[in-house]
């Protein structure tokens, strides 16, 4: 079975089944809403809506959005809409970015978060024979235990080696010979040069999948993981306001993200007017939790930049598949009209086996926008003559045209003098005077 | 017959040179010959060391983009036409000269030119055969 669908019936349903679980489940939502939760109960008042007004999913768009803020604002317990008793789960964000956002989950909201998981696992080929390494951290961070309940709900073994420890995580590859790895891109690429230089060949290892998520990886990590552990490297998206790790998640075809409508339902907005955008069309991720008990979020805004498609896919899913984040709303440059991400570049840097450290600065000269991509230069790329650097710069500045469709001015730099990546490193400099 | 050159990436800012003269001089290294070639945004010195596996370790402890190229030294007599008869060397075989800088030999009456070239072997194989000195690494270091 090429497709290895956890629950074919939702997985594979036809569009009008589909329809009718989501606007069910929406109805029932609303009402829970605004009879349970104050801050919805006062924001549907002050907009006139009454949860009867929404009949079918396709009402959706008459209803508020939700922001992180208002998460924050009620900090930590003020969106839920059950009782004390009947929470049996509580995670929390990691507040890097002010304070902590606190969710929680009801025995239901688990089911169908594990739910989402074991098809994640499942679309990556896995089965109840595998033995999945989850190498998330466990604790308020929803990656270990998001997973490590996917990975039970399949039926497979789960294995809770949490994050760090490189040097045992490589030993339990080899003594218990784990199936699937989960855990970050940038940890999962460590692990694999890390058994490079241990001298270990990746290809007599049973590791033959990951799931990797919680933070943007590009095409050209991929394709370094998949060498370095000799597997085939999976995308999963998911976000505790949401539930966690599994809202959508990569199937046979490698190509976007299918998305657990029938609990998540999403929508991709233009961030700036609110206007729900078309198939194909880029822009802010939208998820209502039509399914869940605990935090039913109504339209949550996630920052994050992508599109849908509802185009058949090959692995017969029917549920939307939602492409890669291309950024986030925060980090989203427009320049000469023209939409850039910062990971856009790391994208042309990395395929081009260059480093991905680089600062983008923009400009405004005569009304007319510059930008220039400064890249630091690597001992493998130097050369002692000027035609041969030349060269390298022309060819980034190319590929920068063709990902990015707008010129950009490449600028070789001495190495270690852009930041590093590690935490939050600083890649634009916005000059202009807008 | 080849000379190492050490070539170092500088970035068109104040004080880039100075970090590098500053870590020969800690590594108690010599400079012999230097050249630099510059673009709008950066540059590229090009030394010629008494020591250059020594310097090259020294410049990238110290984080700076080096690397050694195989370069030819040629001596050439201080005389009217003494350059255009090793550049002829080369032109009439079809060799093209990437760069060459040249400095004065003071215990000598020679010129030294060093040549940066595609096919080493066979630009000294030219200059040879139009009679050109080509110089071994300890003529250079041991200036």
């Amino acid at each position: 079975m090429e497709n290895n669908c956890f629950q074919p019936e939702i997985e594979c349903a036809d569009l009008k089944t589909l329809r009718k679980v989501q606007s069910d489940r929406l109805v029932s939502m609303v009402k829970r809403c605004y009879e349970k939760i104050p801050f919805y109960h006062q924001k549907f008042d002050e907009m006139g809506i009454k949860p009867e007004y929404i009949k079918s999913i396709d009402d959706l768009s008459k209803l508020p959005f939700t922001y992180k803020t208002d998460l924050r604002d009620t900090y930590p317990f003020g969106l839920f809409a059950v009782p004390k008793e009947e929470l049996i789960r509580v995670h929390a964000s990691s507040g890097t970015t002010g304070k902590q956002t606190v969710v929680g989950y009801t025995k239901y909201d688990i089911e169908i978060w594990s739910d989402s998981v074991a098809r994640a696992i499942a679309a990556a080929g896995g089965t109840k024979e595998d033995l999945v390494h989850v190498a998330y951290g466990y604790g308020l961070f929803t990656g270990g235990l998001g997973i490590h309940y996917g990975a039970e709900r399949l039926g497979a073994t789960a294995l809770p080696v949490s994050s760090g420890n490189t040097a045992r995580q490589i030993q339990i590859f080899q003594d218990y010979e784990s199936d699937i790895l989960c855990c970050t891109p940038s940890y999962a690429a460590y692990l694999g040069e890390t058994c490079r230089d241990m001298g270990i060949d990746t290809k007599e290892l049973p590791l033959r999948a990951g799931i990797f998520g919680a933070e943007a990886w590009s095409e050209g990590m991929r394709e370094n993981i998949e060498k370095l552990l000799n597997i085939k490297a999976y995308d999963i998206y998911g976000l505790s306001e949401i539930a966690g790790p599994g809202v959508a998640y990569e199937c046979c075809e490698q190509n976007g993200m299918h998305v657990c409508e029938d609990y998540f339902y999403p929508e991709i907005i233009d961030s700036d007017t609110g206007e729900v955008l078309p198939d194909g069309q880029q822009g802010e991720l939208v998820f209502t939790c039509i399914a869940k008990e605990a935090l039913p979020l109504v339209r949550y805004r996630t920052k994050d930049i992508c599109s849908l498609s509802h185009e058949k896919c090959s692995c017969g899913r029917t549920l939307v598949k939602m492409m890669k984040p291309q950024g986030r709303t925060d980090d989203m440059l427009v320049i000469r009209g023209v939409n850039v991400f910062p990971s856009q570049i790391e994208y042309v840097l990395t395929k081009l086996g260059m480093e991905p450290n680089y600062l983008i600065v923009v400009d405004r000269v005569n009304n007319h926008d510059t930008l220039e991509v400064q890249v630091e230069m690597t001992a493998n790329t130097f050369s002692d003559s000027v035609k041969v650097i030349n060269k390298l710069e022309s060819k980034i500045a190319s590929e920068l045209k063709t990902t990015l469709n707008i010129a950009a001015k490449v600028v070789l730099v001495e190495p270690k003098t852009l930041a590093r990546s590690e935490g939050k490193a600083k890649r634009v400099l916005d000059n202009r005077k807008l | 017959m080849l000379i190492k050159q050490l070539s170092v990436f500088i970035e068109n800012k104040p004080g880039r040179m100075s970090e590098i003269t500053e870590t020969l001089c800690k590594n108690r290294i010599d400079i012999r010959a230097l050249s630099i070639a510059d673009t709008t945004d950066y540059g590229i010195l090009r030394l010629i060391v008494n020591k250059p596996e020594e310097a090259l370790e020294a410049l990238k402890q110290d984080g700076i983009t080096v690397s050694l190229t195989n370069v030819i030294a040629i001596a050439i007599p201080d005389v009217t036409g003494g350059l255009d008869k090793a550049v002829k060397a080369l032109s009439s075989q079809g060799i093209e000269i990437e760069y060459m800088y040249a400095f004065l030999n003071p215990k000598s009456q020679s010129a030294f030119v060093i040549l940066r070239v595609e096919d080493n072997e066979k630009a000294i194989a030219s200059l040879q055969a139009g009679g050109i000195e080509i110089l071994k690494s300890e003529d250079i270091y041991a200036i």
